[in-house]
């Protein structure tokens, strides 16, 4: 009896609710700083306030152990330019990967400058970062003495594109020596050894709690934020949190363009949970958000199959080569050392893939040809990198169950049979807030970190941020007292996020994400108009006056995903907003404009702003590489930093 | 034979199982319940048994609760069949597939 209907197929019953239900209980909590997430980002930011001093509390949907996008794993640390074997610079290769608009330049920088020191922190408090029992001596990248090992990722360029192996000139690197500035980890250990060390430090951890909204200065939009409400996602249990800062680590938003959750484990790359929480907060505190129009299209998990189930050619799948259905070899490169670890083929080489199948030079499907490969990369691709990714070793795990065996069988590649994403799947997670050099958003006493970050980068750009974050927070909470939260504030917030369990019937928050998704996909997709957009906003302005009042939940697990579809809504509403105010074509933020069509014309070169005052949108703008000298400004602001943390 | 009580009963998701915990080495320790970011599981009502998945829709397919199982065995992946892997035997070109069951 292990499925839920088993319960009913045997006795006609449900189980009861395993919790207790706590809907009408409140609980207080007084903190220096909350950290909203606890994630890669969030764990990091809680351990270096706690680290600097401040009382630190963490608020995780889920269970801090394995929660987050990283929380499974992870095989890459990627941009670690600082580490002892890099042979460029950090600073420069900080400029290289800066050099496109849009980015964002403060966390590059955290992230080129930090990376290294955060990986030998994370080595500190348990997480593996070399091979210690020596299982991969003899792979390419392994460095004999520090037993660190080098991925052929960005070994020759800032890129995994068809252009990763084109050699890039680094003034620091002469001699065009593998750039060596990415390091394979044992990702697997790390949430573990994160939760463990929080622990230690004394940080309060609220598991299965939901932050929903922010509590501001006297319930002033736009003044100081001075704490945030939860809900506790098993008991229903409301949660008060006063903190003299908070930092937003709920990253993106990869729920709001797909239709439901089943079919593929919904995005096997980002769980539900990740529903634009941080965003929809900060907005509604009134924080400045930027390069929210920019949505990308989804490309990996696409709602048919597990991500990284790609049988090679997809990020953990080093030096596979791909063959053709008779093992004739393609022109596909094999994101490894001969490639500079390129994952897609160039437009030229797909052309004559193309050309190839027409012909019947070539015949699908494709394979990864793990046989072909040396054993000892093979066994550093198979049980390294997808023992340690993300979401890959359950299917290293299972594959092997069922008979697969990498030396003597081919792994059957997806691409071309499967099809392409449709263009209305996308990701919503390109935007958030506007930061200056201390990670603080433009209210006081709120900072971001990692994913929620705009243009922001992967793991280990989450763990730099975040450890550097709950720095920032931590000093600014030794100048400023506890702020007075507005009980009205609270009150309003609370009937807001109980209004579903008030009902018995209407709609589920299935049926409203579904609902929400479909005029996203509708209305701001791959053709953007202003007649398109208008209609969107029509269309959820209808969702929320009509069927949010018809939300109703019948658990608190199902009151928590209700809240986050309210979530969604709101960022989809920026979102359109957003999209609407660029009234210009850009190829770097993925926004084509029918109406708009010229390309990134330069009066629209520019970051535009987003913020709620008075309730009312505002639209503003700050100008491309408004974060001025990454490097200057970097030793400005951290002249108290002290590199790697040394334990007292 | 013994004529079983018919419910009516809606359709299952897909997934509609997305692991299968094995009741012999399954002692219901709930670990699996605590790592799950999406609450897929609740604890079964009778300790010491495997918990209930009350929630497969939801499964992102992160493995958690699988690697993180302190009694190996007693929880593996089950993959729809819709995503079930394909391979080639490289001597004899035959082509495989995952029939586990």
């Amino acid at each position: 009896m292990t499925r839920w209907h088993d319960f009913i197929e045997k006795d006609g019953k449900a189980p009861a609710w395993p919790y207790p239900i706590h809907y009408d209980k409140e609980q207080e909590i007084e903190t220096d700083i909350l950290v909203i997430g606890g994630g890669i980002a969030g764990c990091w930011a809680a351990i270096a306030a706690a680290r600097n001093g401040a009382k630190v509390a963490i608020a995780e949907k889920g269970d801090v152990s394995r929660s987050g996008a990283g929380g499974p794993g992870c095989d890459h640390w990627c941009n670690v330019p600082a580490n002892p074997l890099s042979n460029v610079d950090p600073d420069e290769w900080a400029s290289a990967m800066a050099d496109m608009p849009f980015c964002n330049g403060i966390g590059i920088q955290i992230q080129c400058r930090e990376d290294w020191d955060t990986l030998v922190e994370m080595e500190q408090i348990g997480g593996k970062i070399r091979d210690t029992k020596d299982e991969y001596v003899g792979a390419k990248g392994r460095d004999a003495k520090s037993k660190i090992m080098i991925s052929p990722r960005y070994t020759r360029n800032v890129s995994f594109g068809p252009d990763a192996a084109d050699r890039r000139k680094f003034k620091s690197n002469p001699q065009d020596k593998m750039n060596n500035t990415v390091i394979r980890v044992w990702g697997t250990t790390f949430k573990a050894a994160l939760k463990k060390e929080c622990k230690k430090l004394g940080v309060k951890i609220f598991d299965r709690v939901m932050i929903t909204s922010l509590l501001t200065e006297k319930g002033v939009q736009g003044a100081r934020v001075v704490g945030a409400t939860g809900l506790n996602g098993r008991t229903g249990e409301f949660m008060i949190f006063k903190s003299k800062a908070s930092i937003v680590a709920t990253a993106g938003d990869w729920s709001l363009y797909l239709l439901n959750t089943e079919l593929a484990g919904y995005n096997t790359f980002r769980s539900r949970t990740i529903t634009g929480d941080g965003n929809a907060m900060a907005f509604r505190a009134g924080a400045e958000l930027t390069l929210m129009e920019r949505t990308g299209e989804m490309r990996l998990a696409t709602g048919f199959r597990h991500t990284w189930y790609g049988g090679a050619g997809d990020a953990s799948y080093e030096n596979v080569p791909i063959v053709d259905a008779k093992g004739k070899r393609l022109p596909w490169p094999t994101q490894g050392w001969e490639d500079g670890g390129a994952m897609r083929p160039s437009e030229k080489d797909m052309a004559k893939i193309l050309a190839g199948l027409k012909s019947g030079q070539y015949q699908l499907p494709f394979f990864g040809d793990f046989p072909a490969m040396k054993d000892i990369e093979r066994s550093a691709t198979w049980d390294l990198m997808l023992g340690e990714e993300s979401t890959t070793k359950n299917i290293t795990d299972s594959y092997e169950r069922a008979g697969f065996n990498p030396s003597k069988h081919l792994l059957m590649n997806f691409s071309l049979i499967e099809g392409n994403t449709p263009t209305q799947w996308r990701t919503a997670g390109g935007g958030g807030p506007m930061v200056d050099w201390n990670l603080k958003t433009t209210l006081d006493g709120l900072y971001v970190a990692g994913e929620n970050m705009f243009a922001a980068g992967d793991h280990s750009y989450a763990a730099a941020t975040g450890r550097y974050a709950g720095r920032k927070a931590a000093a600014y909470t030794k100048q400023v007292a506890q702020g007075a939260v507005s009980k009205l504030q609270i009150n309003q917030e609370k009937k807001r996020v109980y209004a579903p369990i008030k009902r018995t019937s209407g709609i589920d928050w299935k049926e409203l994400h579904a609902g929400i998704a479909k005029a996203m996909q509708y209305f701001c997709s791959e053709y953007k108009t202003d007649l398109l957009l208008n209609m969107g906003l029509d269309a959820l302005k209808e969702i929320e006056e009509v069927h949010v009042p018809r939300l109703y939940a019948l658990d608190p697990h199902k009151l928590m995903r209700a809240v986050e579809d309210l979530s969604l809504l709101t960022h989809g509403q920026i979102i359109i907003n957003a999209a609407l105010a660029r009234k210009a074509s850009s190829r770097m933020l993925n926004h084509f404009r029918i109406d708009y069509p010229q390309l990134d014309p330069p009066e629209w070169d520019k970051y535009l702003t987003i913020k709620l005052a008075n309730d009312k949108v505002k639209i503003g703008s700050k100008p491309q590489r408004y974060f001025g000298d990454m490097v200057k400004n970097y030793e400005k602001y951290n002249k108290d930093y002290t590199g790697v943390y040394k334990r007292k | 034979m013994t004529q079983q009580k018919t419910y009516a009963l809606p359709n299952t998701t897909t997934p509609g199982s997305n692991v299968i915990f094995n009741p012999a080495k399954c002692n219901g320790c709930n670990h699996c319940v605590e790592v799950c970011q999406c609450d897929v599981y609740i604890p079964n009502p009778v300790k010491g048994k495997p918990p209930v998945i009350l929630h497969p829709d939801e499964c992102w397919y992160c493995g958690c609760c699988v690697n993180d199982c302190p009694r190996p065995g007693a929880v593996y992946f089950n993959w729809p069949v819709q995503q079930r892997a394909y391979w080639m035997d490289k001597k004899t070109g035959k082509i495989l597939r995952d029939s586990q069951t």
